[in-house]
């Protein structure tokens, strides 16, 4: 029953929503609309037992004195604090929370991690770019035409060099996205039906029936 | 006299010819309208106007004068309308005859969606009769793919070196198939973690996968016999903000230098960010996902990248089912169909550029998904 419930509720709405798919009449749309408010109900519950396991997780780490566990007080801390102050004042523009956590923590935050990104690629591109294989020779040399291509000395070297860089992204580079694209979308399409199949029975834990 | 001075209003510019109809395909409460001109004199505006039985005309659109069509999303369903077009040019306006009697209705089935209906059960029938044929028992060849098959060292190196595994199940929600992809094969490094008996951390972004992630472990390690050795703790969720999920995944392979990496599932900007700091931790990292822009981040940054599809073979692959490797075999049939079509879509579409063969083109547009 444990498994035999979610199995068959999954075949069930999974064939309800691929026809629902290719039926645009006002009662496939209004169903839609509800199946979706329905996930924002779930998600609305399960964020609770995240916090439940965020909470958990971060006590655990201070009972046990673990490595980095003076973080675990930062994170609790800004927990409640955000807590407090977005059930206290609200959580619309101009409140403390839009103005304080929001604008002047949380956004320069995002940011930093966001722009640690650029010495990230400098490393990453450094190492694709050792030329050890014939591969990453070829890399190299289309990854330099691109990179010369996009800049106006680029075009004082070579004036067709622009065009060039723009014909290396939008045929051989585009038809290798495009290859990959094909096999996700019919590895997608495969997934999906072996999961509402019931053949594919990894997100239950696996195992038969 | 009359139509002497019409003519010199409107020197060079004639009334709009009108073509009203039902919006195909949608959920009613929708007329779309076309109209054109005969002569090249552009009018500096367009008004629509519509007329319901024994009413009178409204004007329901006003249109720059190079617009030619509207659709009327204010109409009630089954209720009878007539239309007309006016050009406005110079503040005369020049109206088109009244439409015939329209009226909008829903629809039980898009036909513009035909063509993904038609391919959706090729595909299907070709998966379900290799499934049929993986469960005859017949053979399946299917290719080697190193990153999984590296799966198994990586486990035993975590515990050769008694350090922890981390699992990252991508950023996505439980919607996105990769990251349903990445929790069946959750499910199949569970099942080893718990035989090799090594710790597996599984941070996550997700509340709904979080939830699922937990249950996915726990019964992964009750299936190996181990269900004393699963630790509820170390599946745990994170936070629902990018930057803040990839710096607490980054201070976690920091802290604790686990010995192997998987970064399976749906990723976004965070993607080298957190292949780059495992990477200097040094763990042995494979990482998979379906989208092309951060592919190239982790085959420069992980010892094996799953690309694309892979992903999606992995769960079949590990846990080397019948039933699941005769839908990998589908899949490939699939791409030889696709292929074939490309081709044949392209050689058609060249033979539709000669005017006697322009037929073609309609064949063409049946596989247009726009």
């Amino acid at each position: 029953m444990r498994r035999s419930l979610p199995l068959a509720l999954c075949l069930v709405m999974g064939i309800i929503m691929m026809i629902q798919f290719f039926v645009p009449h006002p009662v496939s749309v209004a169903f839609y609309d509800l199946t979706t408010k329905w996930i924002r109900i779930v998600s609305a519950f399960a964020l609770v037992l995240g916090v439940g396991s965020l909470v958990l997780y971060h006590t655990d780490r201070l009972r046990r004195k673990r490595a980095g566990w003076e973080y675990s007080i930062v994170t609790l801390a800004g927990l409640v604090v955000t807590a407090i102050i977005g059930l206290g004042w609200g959580v619309k523009p101009g409140s403390p929370l839009q103005e304080v956590l929001f604008k002047n923590m949380l956004v320069p935050l995002n940011a930093s991690m966001f722009a640690i990104l650029a010495f990230y690629m400098a490393s990453a591109a450094y190492r694709a770019f050792r030329a050890r294989t014939k591969e990453a020779v070829l890399l190299l040399i289309a990854a330099f035409v691109v990179m010369l291509g996009m800049v106006p000395v680029g075009e004082a070297i070579w004036h067709k060099l622009p065009e060039f860089a723009e014909w290396i992204l939008s045929v051989p580079n585009m038809a290798a996205k495009r290859a990959i694209l094909f096999g996700v979308a019919l590895g997608a399409i495969a997934t999906s039906l072996k999961v509402i199949l019931g053949i594919e029975r990894g997100w239950l834990g696996g195992g038969k029936g | 006299m009359i139509s002497i001075i019409l003519g010199v209003l409107f020197a060079g510019m004639s009334a709009p010819l009108i073509q009203v109809r039902d919006t195909p395909n949608d959920a009613g409460k929708s007329i779309t309208l076309n109209w054109q001109f005969l002569s090249e004199s552009p009018a500096s505006a367009v008004v629509v106007q519509r007329v319901e039985k024994d009413g009178e005309p409204v004007v329901v659109a006003s249109l720059p004068g190079s617009e030619r069509w509207f659709v009327d999303e204010g109409v009630i369903d089954r209720q009878p309308y007539r239309y007309r077009v006016g050009a406005v040019s110079d503040g005369d306006t020049l109206w088109s005859e009244w439409s015939e009697v329209v009226s909008s209705s829903p629809q039980f089935f898009n036909w513009a969606r035909l063509n993904i209906l038609v391919s959706m059960v090729v595909f299907f029938v070709l998966v379900i009769y290799f499934i049929e044929n993986a469960r005859a028992g017949r053979y399946l060849f299917v290719r080697r793919i190193a990153g999984l098959d590296a799966v198994e060292e990586a486990v035993g190196r975590a515990t050769e070196m008694g350090k922890p595994i981390v699992y990252v199940p991508g950023l996505g929600s439980v919607a996105d198939i990769a990251t349903i992809a990445s929790l069946n094969i959750l499910g199949e490094v569970a099942k080893k973690t718990a035989q090799y008996d090594s710790a597996l951390l599984v941070p996550n972004r997700d509340p709904i996968v979080y939830t699922v992630a937990r249950e996915v472990v726990k019964e992964a390690y009750t299936r190996a016999g181990r269900p004393d050795a699963f630790k509820p703790d170390n599946i745990f969720f994170v936070t629902s903000e990018q930057f803040a999920y990839a710096a607490a995944v980054d201070g976690l392979m920091v802290r604790e230098k686990p010995a192997t990496n998987f970064f399976l599932g749906t990723f976004w900007a965070e993607a080298l960010i957190l292949a780059e700091t495992g990477a200097t931790t040094g763990a042995i990292q494979i990482a998979g996902t379906d989208s092309v822009f951060q592919l190239p981040f982790f085959i420069t940054a992980c010892d094996y990248t799953l690309i694309g599809e892979e992903l999606y073979a992995a769960s079949a692959y590990l846990s080397r089912e019948p039933l699941l490797l005769g839908s990998l075999k589908g899949q490939d049939y699939g791409k030889m169909l696709i292929i074939i079509i490309v081709v044949f879509g392209s050689l058609l579409l060249l033979l539709s550029r000669i005017p006697q063969l322009g037929f073609f083109s309609k064949i063409i547009n049946f596989f247009n998904v726009s």
